[in-house]
């Protein structure tokens, strides 16, 4: 009994471990896709995109020209809260921050390692709009983040990005699904932007 | 077995008392001081080795006289010595036994044991030299989040892959062979805790027919597959450098070189533990003169063989005619390491030619000597593969010397300590002899003289 017992082990604990150890990278214990950490203030983009209307770029206003989105200082935020809400107990945060000239401090939701370089501008300037990659943001209560952000989830796109290539019309918009006929239509776009495909996954375009 | 060879075993010795001369010290007998003496330095030495690799993992490669133009200094030159001697349990077990030599029941199950601690030693190296170790299950194929694969070009690629199959392989094939002694040594137990834990590994083995059948069956599969295995393994390893651009390393001869000097240096060290283990055990009506016989008469064809191929590398960088060829040639032999080189020549080449003597062969303190002396001189032939091509480069304002630190001498003394310490615990825990392989040849011996 003893030595079946042995013998059974023997085939599935190794398999059983490496099983394992594959599935974990995916989960998102290890990726951190879809987990929504604590902030300051409790900003909401639904509030604030879904609902009053806001674009991107009145606060993420470095996005097509920077590598960064950039965060909004404190300024950004009193062009409105300093008429708005300017007693409310959620936003004294905010308050302080400005009275102190002490910046908010925000905890990043989608974070890269610092050995891979990512542009904002270069993505959001051909064709890449902000909810291919951020999910849709403006049904966000609390920002999460909605992808992998894996060097796979990345190569899959840079490989063919046909399928995701919008219009410039159409970048910002908060919520955008695949028209019928974007094949044809991603690689007219691959065309019109002048996306050369061919080097998009090399090395030396992220790992500088 | 022919009727031709000479008998190896005592003609008048019975299958019983075959099994309980391995068997009995093992099951029987406590070990004496001397065994837990050297017990106690190499188990010192194991966890001077886990100091090693702990200062390594915290300090980094810098540890090592490593530099720019000589990046592989000991750590390789470690390696590749472990990963020979670990050749030769495979090539005694599987050659010998394709070959039909009687003679290796006496020696197999050591040398195999030898092969899968000194091949397992010798796995840790090219680990322990990247300088981001944690990460070296990169060089695995397997699906990740990065959709990123290994460079199947890069002959350490086929490295990492040929000595993991090799250490698997060299489990499961000693394994293979330790089942039905494994079942002997469960009979013969006297303490439940032995008889259980021998049971378990037997694995259930009853020797019927059945069981034997596809026991021989498997094993010879196996020993057929383990020839070409250990040749590809450390040919793989011989293009760790042939497959570069370096003069001394970029030569067509060092596949089969390497393979020849991995038999030698692995002959051996079986000699030197054969000696060993035949005292320290009392196996001497099992190892006997005759095996001393033909262990010294291999490492002799493999010095023989070594000194056609430093013959022919000589040769060839003189009559190819490059200049950095001949330059590192005259670099051999006038440069920085030349003493060593020529030391290197003396243990591998000349100090063997003793054994052309029978009458030597068969004397335990030169088969013990000459040994010791060929394992030097194969690390030494290693370590300045390394050293002379890389303090030679191309450039000359890259040419630097290699001066090995403290950290380089203890990691390989520790090694060795590793590699004792597995050794004292397997002549204690397991049949050192693979005892129903041992009565087969004893049975063929009989009938011969029937």
């Amino acid at each position: 009994m003893a030595a079946r017992i042995a013998l059974v082990s023997l085939v599935v604990l190794p398999l059983g471990l490496l099983g394992l150890l594959m599935t974990l990278q995916y989960t998102p214990y290890i990726t951190g896709q879809s987990i929504t950490p604590d902030q300051p203030v409790p900003f909401s983009h639904e509030h604030h995109v879904g609902g009053l209307g806001i674009e991107c770029r009145y606060c993420h206003s470095s996005v097509e020209t920077s590598r960064f989105a950039g965060l909004p200082p404190t300024h950004t935020c009193m062009t409105c809260h300093s008429q708005l809400w300017t007693n409310a107990a959620m936003l004294e945060p905010v308050r302080r921050s400005l009275a102190e000239g002490r910046p908010i401090r925000w905890r990043r939701v989608n974070e890269l390692p610092d050995y891979a370089y990512f542009d904002h501008s270069v993505h959001v300037r051909n064709g890449v709009g902000c909810t291919s990659c951020h999910g849709p943001v403006d049904t966000m209560p609390l920002m999460r983040q909605a992808a992998p952000l894996t060097m796979g989830w990345c190569l899959d796109c840079h490989r063919n990005p046909a399928p995701h290539l919008r219009p410039e019309s159409e970048i910002f918009a908060g919520h955008w699904a695949p028209p019928p006929g974007q094949e044809a239509r991603g690689a007219e776009l691959v065309r019109h932007y002048g996306i050369r495909t061919e080097h998009l996954a090399d090395c030396s375009v992220c790992h500088r | 077995m022919s009727a031709a060879a000479p008998p190896s075993l005592p003609p008048q010795a019975s299958y019983a008392e075959m099994v309980g001369l391995v068997a009995d010290p093992v099951l029987e007998r406590r070990p004496g001081r001397l065994w837990w003496i050297a017990f106690g330095v190499t188990l010192l030495l194991t966890l001077g080795f886990a100091a090693c690799l702990a200062w390594l993992f915290i300090q980094g490669v810098g540890i090592w006289g490593v530099n720019t133009p000589v990046v592989w200094g000991f750590a390789i030159a470690n390696f590749v010595w472990w990963l020979g001697i670990g050749h030769a349990g495979t090539l005694i077990s599987a050659l010998l036994l394709l070959t039909r030599q009687g003679w290796r029941a006496s020696i197999n199950r050591f040398a195999e044991a030898m092969t899968l601690f000194a091949a397992t030693i010798a796995g840790l190296f090219p680990i322990m030299h990247l300088g981001r170790p944690y990460r070296f299950y990169w060089l695995l194929p397997y699906p990740n989040t990065m959709e990123l694969w290994p460079q199947w070009r890069s002959a350490l690629v086929w490295d990492f892959a040929a000595i993991s199959t090799y250490i698997i392989f060299s489990i499961l094939f000693w394994y293979w062979g330790l089942i039905p002694d494994l079942a002997t040594m469960r009979d013969r137990a006297h303490s439940r805790l032995a008889r259980r834990l021998y049971g378990i590994f037997a694995l259930g083995w009853r020797g019927s027919a059945r069981h034997w059948h596809r026991h021989d069956v498997l094993y010879r599969a196996m020993a057929a597959l383990a020839v070409p295995l250990v040749v590809s393994v450390h040919s793989v390893v011989g293009m760790d450098f042939a497959a570069s651009l370096m003069p001394g390393w970029q030569e067509t001869i060092f596949p089969p070189y390497f393979v020849v000097g991995a038999m030698f240096s692995g002959f051996a060290m079986v000699l030197t533990l054969a000696v060993l283990l035949r005292w320290g055990l009392g196996l001497q009506e099992i190892i006997t003169a005759r095996h001393f016989d033909a262990m010294g008469k291999i490492v002799l064809a493999g010095s023989v063989a070594m000194g056609l191929s430093y013959l022919t590398e000589w040769f060839n960088a003189w009559y190819g005619g490059a200049w950095i060829e001949r330059g590192h040639l005259r670099f051999l032999f006038t440069g920085d390491y030349a003493p060593l080189y020529f030391a290197m020549l003396v243990c591998n080449v000349l100090v063997p030619q003793l054994l052309w003597s029978g009458r030597l062969r068969r004397n335990l303190v030169v088969a013990f000597t000459v040994s010791i002396v060929v394992n030097i001189g194969m690390w030494l032939e290693r370590i300045l593969i390394i050293w002379n091509t890389l303090s030679h480069t191309h450039l000359p304002a890259m040419r630097h010397l290699f001066h090995p630190t403290f950290w380089d001498w203890a990691t390989l003394g520790c090694s060795i300590g590793v590699f004792g310490c597995l050794f004292l615990c397997f002549a204690r825990l397991l049949p050192a002899v693979a005892m129903h392989d041992l009565n087969k040849q004893l049975h063929g011996e009989k009938e011969a003289r029937a």
